[in-house]
């Protein structure tokens, strides 16, 4: 089948409208793989009205086809892999991983246990450490942001080069969110 | 239970949207109803209490904590209680005092996670958002006493890390006051809404004698009038002192799970409010050895799922010999997997949050050699070959 191709200036309207709306609604799967809940009820609290994620087009989705970002907790279990692989496989390109909590990033307290295979990065490409025990919803929403601030910059996220003081006013600062309720 | 080949049969995780954690299921349906189902765990299975062996007594209560992320105050007291008594140590008042505060700080916050989920997976999404919006209230309050609003470390061998404060007591008086209103909201919601109740009454009933049979637990047994709660028949901490009342339903159906959980949310309230009137004074913390003296204990507490016993056996060195955990989750499965059998296959997401699952907790290896004599031995080296070979 020959492959059909739009002439280049068509082509870069599409690029720049596919990008757009990846940046403006990332679409996420959340997979746990062996993590001891913590980290899922805090993913799951900054989908509810405190931190409300739905407001910057984030959303949760049931099924890895129609997802976008792959948020993943824990150790990864001899048994979870094979899912956690297929359910990877099943995303379509491009697609992007955001490991949350300590246990995602090493094995975390698990480190050594004899049935895990502790971090996510031996498994699958991650862009994203969100480190934490578990991390708050704060830190997740970060997370989530410094990936689309790369995207928006049209590549993968880099590193995040530790520089003392970036990364403090924003994962320790009240957010003027407290008093929400009532 | 033998799979029909002339059945349907549909196969529900371990990645699904109704669960938030790894496990799969099958149903086997004929047309829309139940006809069997079976449960596959072990996605969460990390070899927890191997790992223990390897680890000191103080590494493991962090270990111990992070078995699970919705209860983890109450798998630290119960491995502190065990340790302790095995050392022989006597813990101050004030401590277990704040132990107490801190595991019924708990249980509020489980409660109303569990109402938002089951009602999210009833597809009542505004009693989840709202329930989840109140809880942050209690997450904060957790923050402020411990710094952290999941794992909160609250416990040390011989004591606690945190004192509660004059300031801090007025801020959880006025979080309780806050909660207490929402439960009374809550409570409105959940025995009047019409579609709400037919969504839970007569679904997945459960008699007494069937709940004693199954070995049901926690407010899963006490929803079908089984007054069983080992806050009450063999108290630790100081609940001889602030005495709470077992929450008990008659009707056994998904309905009365949701009363008598809103029901003990309520009777948290109360004891948090009767042990800041009346904290003891004293010292926070007592001296344990390094080396815990030999010996074996069995130490029982309530989570907010029912029982947790912990079987603890030290050769005096400074670290384990053996850590067994059995988790209230575990004990309840038989129960789903009974009563799922004539429902709908739409009351299925329901009834298996009614038991308010755990996978984390619940996750356990165990090998069953039948006619073998005498005790067996896993080497490390031996478990982590068999873990490897089990998956490949």
């Amino acid at each position: 089948m020959v492959q059909q191709t739009l002439n280049s200036s068509w082509q870069n309207v599409l690029t720049k409208v596919t990008a757009w709306a990846r940046i403006n609604s990332p679409w996420a799967i959340h997979f746990n793989s062996g993590s001891c809940n913590g980290c899922d009820i805090q993913i799951l609290a900054t989908l509810t009205p405190r931190y409300d994620v739905e407001r910057f087009g984030i959303k949760l989705q049931g099924s890895p086809r129609h997802a976008d970002v792959l948020l993943c907790t824990g150790p990864v279990t001899m048994q979870a892999r094979d899912a956690l692989l297929r359910t990877y496989e099943q995303m379509p390109e491009p697609k992007f991983v955001i490991a949350v909590g300590s246990c995602g990033l090493s094995g975390g307290v698990f480190h050594g246990c004899y049935n895990i295979v502790g971090g996510i990065n031996e498994l699958l490409p991650v862009d994203v450490f969100v480190p934490g025990c578990p991390p708050r919803p704060e830190g997740i929403i970060y997370g989530v942001a410094v990936l689309l601030e790369a995207l928006k910059a049209g590549k993968r996220p880099e590193p995040i080069q530790w520089s003392g003081s970036g990364l403090d006013g924003v994962l320790h600062s009240g957010s003027g969110l407290e008093d929400h309720h009532g | 239970m033998a799979a029909d080949t002339n059945k349907f049969v549909i196969p529900i995780g371990p990645q699904h949207p109704a669960l938030k954690e790894p496990a799969n299921f099958e149903f086997w349906v004929d047309g829309e109803i139940v006809t069997g189902a079976s449960v596959r765990l072990g996605y969460v299975h990390r070899g927890i209490e191997k790992g223990a062996e390897a680890r000191t007594w103080t590494q493991n209560l962090y270990l111990m904590e992070r078995i699970c992320g919705i209860c983890s105050h109450v798998h630290a007291t119960a491995y502190t209680l065990g340790v302790e008594k095995l050392a022989g140590v006597k813990v101050p008042q004030r401590a277990n005092a704040i132990r107490q505060l801190m595991a019924e700080l708990e249980r509020i916050h489980s409660h109303m996670l569990w109402l938002g989920v089951a009602a999210h997976e009833g597809g009542f999404d505004t009693l989840f958002m709202y329930s989840w919006r109140d809880r942050e209230t209690v997450m904060d309050l957790l923050e402020k006493i411990s710094g952290n609003k999941v794992h909160y470390s609250a416990n040390l061998l011989g004591g606690v890390k945190f004192d509660i404060t004059s300031e801090l007591a007025a801020e959880i008086h006025k979080g309780l006051d806050f909660l207490e209103e929402r439960n009374h909201f809550y409570m409105k919601v959940v025995t009047t809404d019409e579609t709400f109740i037919g969504r839970t009454q007569d679904i997945g009933t459960m008699t007494t004698e069937k709940a004693e049979f199954l070995g049901a637990i926690g407010p899963t047994a006490r929803a079908s009038g089984v007054a069983r709660d080992i806050r009450v028949d063999a108290p630790y901490l100081i609940y001889d002192q602030f005495p709470v009342k077992v929450m008990t339903h008659t009707s056994g159906d998904l309905h009365g799970r949701f009363i008598v959980r809103i029901n003990e949310t309520f009777e948290s309230i109360r004891i948090i409010r009767e042990i800041l009137d009346h904290m003891p004074q004293g010292e926070l913390t007592t001296r344990v050895p390094r080396r815990i003296p030999a010996g074996e204990v069995v130490s029982r507490v309530e989570a907010p799922r029912g029982e947790l016993l912990y079987f603890i056996a030290s050769n005096g060195s400074e670290k384990p010999e053996r850590v067994k955990v059995r988790t209230p989750s575990l004990c309840n499965w038989s129960t789903v997997l009974s009563l799922a059998i004539g429902l709908k296959l739409a009351d299925m997401p329901m009834l298996l949050s009614g038991i308010d699952p755990c996978f984390s907790c619940n996750d356990r290896s165990i090998s069953l050699k039948r006619g073998q004599q005498g005790p067996q031995v896993w080497s490390w080296e031996k478990l982590r070959q068999y873990g490897i070979e089990y998956y490949r």
